[in-house]
């Protein structure tokens, strides 16, 4: 039987790599039976999903501009390359 | 020559810039980072012989900028000495489990928001916890959790093992969500 830091190992690189079938059985049988990894392995899926979300709202967040300072710098540096 | 394409490359400064600064900090996570690879773009741009040729410039641009995002993770977690890596790889989670590898601390239950301004506190202090993680794993969690780059992709780029990897994202993820756990819960 796995105790709870073998068990979160395994599922945190289960997000990572496919886990034999012998894992696979030894994880969900703990899961199954300790709420705490079961929370665990909720909230590693959580974390995942959030990073994503996230990442769509920054890119979709039409409010959101680089600082004009960064655009003029840009621009500098376009015209210094060029010459 | 070049200097015929002066305006052109202003109009796509004008035209582009926001968007590809977006897409940049959507994935880097670093307003100066993202400001970074948003200028090596436009630099790349008009130093590449199909400058002139391009009708679809955003697509272009963006192709460009994504390598350079990628160079940028690869040196974040380069710049670690390989010793380091491995250092790090080994480290016990001691401060997590006790000796018979039993939660120090047990995991809470958390209740994920779905109201929408809760949910946009719950992602700035995700935010906030995975930049307190040191650079090398925050890159690698953010190579693995947003970009979905395979695991042996990662390993070859940075040229450490798949256990090596394993360790290092669960090391991360083990980090962000205790962090989490102590300010989201806490709020």
């Amino acid at each position: 039987m796995l105790n709870c830091k073998q068990t979160s190992q395994l599922v945190s690189q289960s997000l990572d790599r496919r886990l034999t079938l012998q894992e696979r059985f030894a994880m969900r049988l703990h899961l199954w039976l300790c709420k705490y990894c079961k929370r665990f392995s909720q909230q590693l899926l959580a974390l995942r999903s959030g990073m994503q979300r996230m990442t769509k709202l920054i890119e979709e967040d039409t409010q959101l501009h680089m600082p004009s300072e960064s655009k003029a710098r840009i621009a500098k540096s376009l015209e210094s390359e060029m010459k | 020559m070049l200097a015929m394409q002066t305006p052109n490359i202003h109009d796509w400064l004008t035209e582009h810039s926001d968007y590809l600064y977006r897409f940049a900090l959507a994935r880097l996570r670093d307003v100066h980072l993202a400001e970074d690879v948003v200028q090596e773009t436009f630099i790349a741009a008009i130093k590449s012989p199909s400058f002139a040729e391009q009708s679809a410039p955003r697509t272009w641009l963006t192709g460009i900028l994504k390598h350079k995002i990628i160079d940028v993770m690869r040196k974040n977690i380069r710049e670690v000495a390989a010793s380091d890596l491995v250092q790090d790889a080994d480290a016990n989670m001691d401060e997590f489990f006790d000796e018979k590898g039993h939660w120090s601390d047990k995991p809470l239950a958390w209740d994920i928001p779905h109201d929408a301004l809760e949910q946009k506190q719950f992602l700035g202090i995700l935010q906030q916890c995975m930049e307190k993680l040191p650079t090398k794993l925050a890159t690698l969690f953010l190579m693995r959790d947003i970009h979905e780059t395979d695991n042996e992709e990662i390993c070859k780029e940075l040229n450490i093992t798949a256990t090596n990897a394993w360790v290092m994202l669960y090391r991360a993820r083990m980090g962000i969500r205790k962090c989490l756990e102590m300010h989201w819960l806490q709020t």
